[in-house]
């Protein structure tokens, strides 16, 4: 059966596919193909980013009433990946290689510690207070577009 | 529900609390090999000797202990969600605790004094004494006890078998009596301390950030579950063995746990590097040249121990020689490798991570390849796969101990110098944060 563990910790699976298909093309010089790989990391970031704060976050915040917990840091953690992301499309129109790089190595340990964090304690943590509603969840979930 | 914890800001400990640890490991590895070029060949010539012992305890305490403290006090809110209490205060109380008791400890060998001896191992036993305390205390708290948790659990178990058995060892050489049975002690101190300690910690690391620094597939379930209790078990039994009455059903019986814990190293490093071979980031790095490296050097040490276990009665001169190409294989080659590999990714993403908080909207923030330049790593990196193979060699050829022991300390320079550097930016970039929120050192 589907969970909110199962099918965000499958998403971030996904957008580790994507980015390290982003970091390898910056090792070839095709700029437009760094570019497209990185826009399909960028979309699939954004998307999860949105299912967490305009789904899980406040369905999570109402049902337990914690709205400055654990929700609060990992919105925080987005704000910083999102800068790492900025930084990186910012290297990426410079054709900054060293740059892109180095932001894409940054961003890939604060993406884990991240991770580990929701897979580990929050996503359990939030499948255990929605379970009435998880099916509702679920389907707004899937139903979020990039 | 209440607030569980592990997902606050304020419980990533200050940058000074890991930091401090960081920045002086290398400089106990640097001392060790000084006094490898200043003994020389000799070195070689007993695992008794006064500094064979010295230089043991500045690697495994010094450099190893520092930074496996460090990196465990920084590691258990993200890993465990369960920071230790009062960070910054047990920081410093064990800093100033384990850093002359170290050095007490090495003068008080090298130079057989009792004085320098009792003084270290009051240091040393206060210090670890409130290392396990608080961090047992904090690993309690943690909600889940996932095979990280449970790995670094009987790893500081380890830590404080390796000690008592330390000290115990240690009076031996504080006060004036003979401790019988005190070669049977010493191996249990060292199995205690490399396979317990250090090895049980390497392991539930590993399971955390082998997937995580290079997007590998997670460890098998069967592997995460049972390798880390089987592990300790086997050394329970070991020591156990050590209480038997007769002579050829102990030898058996060690022989057997010997056999199946080499075993279970060998799936561990096995695992490590099949997963590493699958893994989904295509850039190889530093940090995976430093895995790679380590666990086929922990690979032949088991294949060395497992050879001189083989035998029935190795000569006694061969045995000395097998127990030092060990302890080069497994400190130098397999511990110091993953530590330090590992240190190449803690540090630099720290200091990002710590300047990201200050600076966020007021000054750009260096990047962790402007922070830990690839260069320098990669230098580093090169006297070391270059000094272990040294250092290996010269357990058979005594006189090579002088090229090793220079590339050794050399590699360790450098590292200094990376961690430094790195660490220098991070004081040049925080002055720039407003005075609230600066935390330098």
């Amino acid at each position: 059966m589907e969970t909110i563990s199962s099918y965000l910790s499958g998403d971030h699976q996904r957008c580790d596919e994507l980015f390290s298909q982003a970091e390898a093309a910056a090792s070839g010089k095709d700029w437009a193909a760094i570019a497209a790989d990185f826009q399909a990391f960028l979309r699939a970031m954004r998307r999860h980013f949105k299912i967490e704060e305009e789904v899980l976050f406040p369905a999570f915040e109402q049902r337990t009433g914690m709205s400055m917990g654990p929700t609060q840091v990992m919105r925080a953690e987005h704000a910083q990946m999102n800068e790492l992301l900025d930084a990186m499309e910012d290297a990426l129109q410079r054709q900054d290689k060293d740059g892109y790089l180095g932001q894409a190595e940054t961003l890939l340990i604060m993406t884990q510690q991240h991770n580990i964090k929701e897979e580990q304690i929050l996503y359990p943590m939030a499948d255990r207070a929605l379970a009435p509603e998880l099916g509702d969840v679920l389907k707004r979930m899937h139903a979020v577009e990039a | 529900m209440s607030l569980e914890p592990g997902l606050s800001f304020d419980q990533a400990p200050p940058i000074s609390v890991p930091f401090r640890f960081f920045l002086s490991a290398p400089l106990f590895a640097l001392l060790a090999a000084l006094l490898a070029l200043w003994y020389g060949p000799a070195l070689i010539g007993s695992r008794w000797q006064p500094s064979a012992l010295a230089l043991a305890h500045l690697m495994s305490v010094g450099f190893l202990g520092f930074a496996m403290v460090g990196a465990m006090m920084q590691m258990l809110p993200v890993v465990a969600g369960a920071p230790v209490a009062r960070p910054v205060g047990v920081a410093r109380a064990l800093y100033l605790l384990l850093l002359p008791g170290v050095l007490s400890l090495a003068g008080g060998f090298l130079f057989a004094a009792q004085w320098p001896m009792r003084l270290g191992m009051a240091l040393l036993g206060a210090g670890f004494l409130i290392f396990v305390v608080a961090v047992g205390a904090s690993l309690k708290r943690a909600p889940s006890l996932n095979p990280v948790v449970l790995g670094m659990h009987l790893a500081v178990a380890a830590l404080a078998v390796t000690v008592a058995l330390g000290l115990t060892l240690a009076s031996n050489y504080g006060w004036e009596w003979w401790l019988t049975g005190r070669v049977r002690l010493a191996n249990l101190h060292l199995a205690w301390g490399l396979l317990g300690w250090v090895g049980l910690l390497v392991i539930s690391v590993a399971y955390q950030v082998v997937p995580m620094f290079q997007l590998t597939p997670v460890y098998p379930r069967p592997l995460t579950r049972w390798l880390g209790m089987s592990l300790f078990t086997l050394l329970l039994l070991w020591s156990a063995t050590l209480l038997m009455q007769d002579a050829a059903a102990q030898e058996r019986a060690a022989l057997t746990a010997g056999v199946l814990a080499a075993a279970g190293f060998g799936a561990f490093a096995a695992t490590t590097l099949r997963l590493q071979w699958q893994r989904r980031r295509k850039v190889t790095d530093v940090t995976l040249l430093f895995w790679r490296f380590g666990m086929a050097c922990l690979l032949l040490a088991l294949a060395l121990l497992l050879g001189a276990a083989g035998q029935v009665l190795p000569e006694p001169a061969r045995l000395q020689v097998y127990s030092f190409a060990l302890a080069f294989l497994f400190i130098a080659g397999f511990a110091v490798s993953v530590v330090n590999g590992m240190l190449y990714k803690i540090v630099p993403f720290l200091i990002w991570f710590h300047l990201q908080g200050q600076l966020m909207g007021v000054a750009k923030v260096p990047n962790m390849k402007e922070i830990m330049p690839e260069k320098g790593m990669r230098r580093q990196m090169r006297l070391h796969f270059a000094a272990v193979p040294a250092l290996l060699l010269s357990a058979f050829w005594p006189p090579l101990i002088y090229p090793a022991a220079l590339l050794f300390g050399a590699s360790m320079i450098l590292l200094e110098i990376n961690l430094l550097s790195a660490f220098r930016i991070y004081r040049q970039s925080a002055k720039l944060a407003p005075q609230a929120g600066s935390q330098p050192t």
